[in-house]
């Protein structure tokens, strides 16, 4: 078979990290070829040696059966490779002609603006896009823009399109228009180069799929020789029992009330519109939703890092919407923030530092104005070791540590004060297996100590795992509420959608 | 008595305008430039050294231009090859060219050269009010005109100036479409350098035609902050310079004509209106009135893990 | 064959060390040759600088006198690069504090000199700290870049204090120079070893090691560093950022204002026109040289006091302008964050691509 695209024996290596260990990869001429594997796999960091973002140290690619070398993103668009990454490349502040313009080959300096123009309006046209071209990026909602995404690569009549884990912010919905798409480019020849972890989606699509483990490919698969559980099984290794098992129950008791809260941003858009819901104390509450649609200023109003422009909080029987009595209360809560290494933590810090982020002030660490490293050395070493955390030496910045351990360290520290809610934002976004596992069971616990979660997640696997309830987000607002136990996929997608409200 | 100070509000703008519209090039790229200041200078001190050697004062510009050129350059390799801080580097660069002015101005003080004239548009210089302070001018502000417009044009109307403010956006964006990222910085901070470099020749050729040790006296910084002033638009630098020469004019006026107000009262003027527009840029800018260019200060790393 | 850079997995430690070190030598070795292009021998430019600072115990002690203001300005630099604030703004908080102190000097009518001093002391804290406060009030509230309203508020901090020696304050013996009368004896700080070392030193040297306390031992210190390492998780755990900006800028311009006193009450006992040579902006080198060590801003202080010595002499002997220091600290910063670029990259040759 003439081969698209041939990789050998491809390494990549980070400072301290083997990201790519001699793998190796063919595409044929019009096919879907999906790329599984689980966080960390190395798929991302492939893509980006295919697309000259990363230089490799060792190994051969070919393309149409020539040897090629890619160093910059320039010469592998040359070669009519294009990619829509996960983390987009728009720019939100420009218009949707401006950002597709840039993608575009052979416009001259001065170019022509009314012919351009209608050249990308062409574009849009044939895929019954209805986006106004002229509409900054930032106001389109995630959906449209990962189809601007999309658009600059058809622009530009690529013969390998790589795709990123594209339906990580598509309803179920959305997700079957792109596939829509994917298979009429595959019929006209193209290849579709497919990164996900989501094995249904893997199922319906692809017409070979090669597993990815630990930076080498294990092996590759025609469509037919495999099934949901083999893909399972390959991706993770080894059989997989949870270590606990969920039981569904609700006490009565409130935690938390929200009622019509609303919270305006600088652009004067609402973030959160009339958003009502309720919290019992040991209930695991998980939100579903497109990213984007509130769920980020709910965490933020609820932990106290922005203001509620209307609406009330109750906690306790008491109103703590904006009075000063929520200072307190929010040392109460814990959180796990979304960007653990943006936000949850001081990177250049030790992670006994870290540890005490929260509590520093507390008499156990500090005599007057001083601080008591004694004690705070202990209690680094306590957590450490309840918590397992792989911390390296006692001096060591702790952004030197891995996803799952920095993650280790942030709810160490979260959960010290027996925290009586715990909201986490996408916390097993990026780890491995085995930490998101932990982090399952630390929620789980919790539970049943009394302590209550909002499981902000886009994973509707873990959702499903996990919630007593979940209510779905969509532009702002609270779509409507489910069982787990009893509702669909489909049923959440479509109102992830707004397509139906409860 | 409104032309008059019109006119010393002209050309009291202008310096500052070329320093400014050479910083927005800067920054709309993506590299904070702090050194500002001490680009002025080197360009006063090279545009007079030009044009004394040569007699001739487009050697005098073109001077100035290629020797700010050469120390933005230096700026530029640090911040945006070697992923500097470019904070401390711009300021580096400000000492460093105060200091290196002084060292080799010491030759220069004391002499004179013929500065600037001024030449009148014929037919717009009859225009009532701002007939003579627009249109009976010298060459460079008439160029400074022309820049304002050919800045704004090249940001949005063609494609390198696309390419420019998407590296200062999203230099990943901008590297997927192929854009050569690195290069675009280095070109913006080398030429934006060397626009600010005319804005000191503008000083020592036609503001006062000598040189003198740290003649830019500030200027530089009040430039930084009209920057966000201007909301990275060349129009709107205009504006800004204009409103600062005016209000620098006006000053000079009250003090020629002899107020009881402390002449060094008055000269703070300048600076605290600088602050002032700065706070109110500022909380416009948080009001997402106008947006800075979302990768302002941060250098471009290709092999960045996110 | 290509040259390409790679990233180090840890930082090397002997590069972080030694790259002031070196930053240093090569900024002299470069400078030497711009004195050469003007017309100095350098030299003996060199040799004359070493000489004329530590050659004698006069010179010595004129090295601590100007090492004493570097001291000061460059701690309260330091003290605000801790939570990644910069303050540009040293210079002027200095006058500020030499303002406050004359101030009181000169008609407070205080004359029991513990309690003169101990009040110029305050005066000059606090003006220098609500001076940096307004950039910090402006920060903490609006997010308005400090680094221009700071450096801004140095223009019209000097054009204050000259608007103050040329007008209401000035001395009416003083033959219409720009300065105030001289101070009474209980306004000045003692002098030591018949030179014009003052009390000033041994304070800085004091708050040095209070700084030092400071940041590493007390919990004011530990929430600087976190707010400095990470705005947004030091927001998430709860600390009021706003209030610490505001804050560490009132403390930075505080002891930058101490600075202030320790000029006019130590050194020059009157307030005058130019008081300071540029302390403050040298401050910034020092301050970023130093890193986080409070001893390295006296040991680098003191290097800095050195140089400004020997520009002194240098001016005498050979025209030099003063301002040439500021090209060299502009040169020893070019190659110091040179350097940083190579503590954490290395440079690799690779062939061609395909099989590396």
């Amino acid at each position: 078979m003439n081969n698209l695209l041939q990789i050998k024996n491809i390494r990549k290596t980070f400072p301290g990290v083997v990201a790519l260990d001699e793998i190796s990869l063919s595409i044929a001429p019009g096919e879907i070829h999906t790329l599984l594997g689980e966080n960390g796999a190395g798929k991302s960091t492939l893509m980006n040696v295919l697309t000259g973002l990363y230089r490799p140290e060792r190994g051969e690619i070919f393309f149409d059966g020539a040897p090629v070398t890619f160093s910059s993103p320039r010469e592998s668009l040359a070669m009519g490779i294009g990619m829509v990454h996960q983390h987009f490349m728009l720019v939100p502040a420009h218009t949707v002609f401006e950002n597709v313009l840039l993608a575009l080959d052979g416009v001259p300096n001065f170019y022509g603006r009314r012919t351009y123009r209608q050249q990308v309006q062409r574009v849009l046209d044939e895929f019954n896009l209805d986006i106004n071209l002229d509409t900054p990026v930032w106001k389109l909602s995630i959906g449209a823009q990962q189809w601007i995404e999309l658009i600059k690569l058809l622009v530009r009549d690529c013969h390998l399109l790589i795709l990123d884990e594209p339906t990580a912010v598509l309803t179920p919905q959305e997700s079957s228009r792109l596939f829509a798409v994917l298979t009429r480019l595959r019929d006209q020849g193209k290849s579709i180069l497919f990164i996900s972890h989501k094995m249904r989606e893997v199922m319906e699509i692809s017409d070979r799929v090669t597993v990815l483990k630990k930076g080498r490919s294990l092996v590759t698969l025609e469509r037919g020789e495999y099934d949901e559980n083999r893909l399972a099984s390959l991706m993770i290794g080894e059989d997989h029992i949870p270590g606990w098992q969920k039981s569904f129950r609700t006490s009565q008791d409130l935690a938390l009330e929200i009622k019509n809260l609303s919270v305006r941003n600088d652009r004067g858009l609402a973030d959160l519109d009339n958003f009502t819901m309720k919290l019992h104390r040991g209930q695991i509450l998980g939100i579903a939703g497109v990213a984007g649609n509130g769920q980020k200023a709910l965490a933020e109003v609820l932990t106290g890092l922005r203001e509620a422009t209307a609406g009330r909080i109750i906690a306790g029987g008491r109103d703590i919407t904006n009075s000063s009595a929520r200072g307190s209360y929010i040392a109460g809560i814990a959180h796990i923030p979304e960007d653990r290494k943006t936000i949850g933590i001081a990177p250049d810090m030790t992670v006994d530092d870290n540890l005490i982020m929260k509590n520093f002030n507390s008499k156990a660490f500090r005599r007057w104005v001083f601080q008591d490293r004694g004690a705070i050395r202990r209690n680094a070493a306590d957590k450490i070791e309840q918590f397992s955390i792989k911390a390296g030496p006692a001096g060591n910045p702790v952004r030197y540590l891995s996803g799952g351990n920095i993650q280790k360290v942030i709810i160490a520290r979260e959960l010290s004060e027996n925290p009586a809610v715990l909201v986490a934002l996408y916390p097993t976004r990026g780890l491995d297996i085995g930490s998101a596992e932990y982090v399952h069971k630390v929620i789980v616990d919790g539970s049943s100590n009394g302590m209550s979660t909002i499981l902000i997640s886009e994973d509707l696997d873990e959702l499903l795992k996990l919630s007593d309830e979940i209510v779905v987000m969509f532009r702002g607002r609270l779509a409507g509420s489910v069982d787990p136990q009893t509702a669909t996929r489909e049923e959440i997608g479509l109102l992830m959608s707004g397509e139906v409200q409860r | 008595m409104l032309e008059i100070l019109l006119d010393a509000t002209v050309r009291s703008s202008t310096p500052i305008l070329f320093a400014t519209l050479g910083a927005i090039i800067n920054e709309r790229a993506g590299i904070i430039n702090l050194g500002i200041e001490g680009l002025m200078l080197i360009g006063a001190l090279a545009g007079f050294a030009g044009t004394q050697a040569s007699g001739s004062l487009l050697v005098g510009v073109l001077a100035a231009f290629f020797a700010a050129m050469l120390a933005g350059s230096v700026h530029a390799f640090i911040t945006v090859q070697l992923r500097g801080n470019q904070i401390v580097s711009g300021l580096a660069l400000t000492m460093f060219g105060v200091g290196i002015t002084a060292l080799f101005g010491r030759s220069m003080v004391g002499l004179t050269i013929a500065g600037f004239e001024r030449i009148a548009i014929p037919g717009l210089n009859r225009l009532p009010v701002i007939g003579k302070p627009f249109f009976n001018q010298d060459m460079l502000i008439y160029f400074s005109f022309l820049l304002v417009v050919a800045i704004a044009f090249f940001f949005y109307r063609t494609r390198w100036g696309l390419a420019l403010r998407t590296v200062g956006e999203n230099p990943a964006a901008a590297d997927t479409c192929g854009v050569p990222v690195l290069l675009t910085r280095f070109l913006a901070v080398t030429i934006g350098s060397g626009i600010v470099g005319i804005g000191g020749a503008y000083l020592s050729l036609a503001t006062t035609p000598m040189w003198i040790e740290n003649m830019s006296a500030g200027r530089g910084w009040i430039a930084v902050a009209l920057v966000i002033f201007a909301s990275w638009s060349s129009y709107r630098a205009l504006a800004g310079a204009y409103l600062f020469g005016g209000i620098t004019a006006m000053q000079l006026r009250f003090q020629a004509m002899g107020t009881t107000v402390s002449a060094h009262i008055l000269q703070m003027l300048p600076y605290f209106f600088t602050i002032l527009v700065l706070v109110i840029s500022t909380i416009r800018l948080q009001k997402g009135a106008s947006q800075q260019p979302e990768s302002l200060g941060q250098p471009y790393d290709r092999e960045d893990r996110k | 064959m290509k040259l390409v850079t790679e990233k180090r997995e840890l930082s090397s430690r002997l590069l972080r060390f030694s790259a002031p070190i070196v930053s240093i030598l090569v900024a002299l070795f470069v400078a030497g040759f711009l004195l050469l292009a003007a017309g100095v021998n350098p030299f003996q430019a060199y040799l004359e600088i070493v000489q004329e600072s530590l050659g004698s115990l006069y010179g010595l002690s004129e090295t601590l006198v100007k090492t004493t203001p570097l001291i000061f300005t460059s701690l309260g630099v330091s003290l605000a690069f801790r939570m990644q604030i910069w303050n540009i703004g040293a210079e002027g908080q200095l006058y500020l504090g030499a303002c406050g102190a004359t101030a009181v000097a000169l008609f407070s009518g205080l004359e029991h000199p513990v309690m003169m001093i101990t009040a110029m002391f305050f005066a000059a804290f606090l003006c220098g700290g609500l001076w940096a406060g307004v950039a910090g009030l402006l920060r903490a509230r609006w997010q308005v870049n400090e680094v221009i309203v700071t450096l801004l508020m140095n223009y019209i901090a000097i054009l204050g204090v000259d608007y103050l020696v040329y007008g209401p304050w000035k001395d009416p013996k003083g033959f219409n120079f720009p300065l105030t009368a001289q101070f009474s004896d209980a306004a000045r700080l003692t002098e030591y070893f018949d030179t014009r070392l003052h009390s000033g030193f041994f304070l800085a040297l004091f708050c040095a090691l209070l700084l030092y306390l400071f940041m590493e031992r007390t919990v004011w210190g530990y929430e600087i560093k976190v707010i400095g390492s990470n705005p947004k998780a030091a927001r998430y755990a709860g600390m009021n950022t706003g209030m610490a900006i505001f804050f560490v800028l009132f403390l930075s311009g505080a002891i930058a204002g101490i600075a202030g006193f320790g000029e006019v009450a130590g050194l020059q006992h009157r307030l005058q026109h130019g008081i300071s040579p540029g302390y403050g902006y040298t401050a910034i080198i020092i301050a970023w040289l130093a890193r986080r060590s409070a001893l390295g801003v006296v040991i680098v202080s003191f290097l800095m006091g050195v140089l400004l010595v020997g520009g002194d002499s240098l001016q005498l002997t050979w025209q030099l302008p003063v301002a040439f220091v500021y090209a060299f600290q502009g040169l020893i910063l070019f190659f110091l964050l040179a350097s940083d670029f190579f503590i954490n990259n290395r440079l690799k040759l690779v062939r061609g691509g395909r099989h590396a």
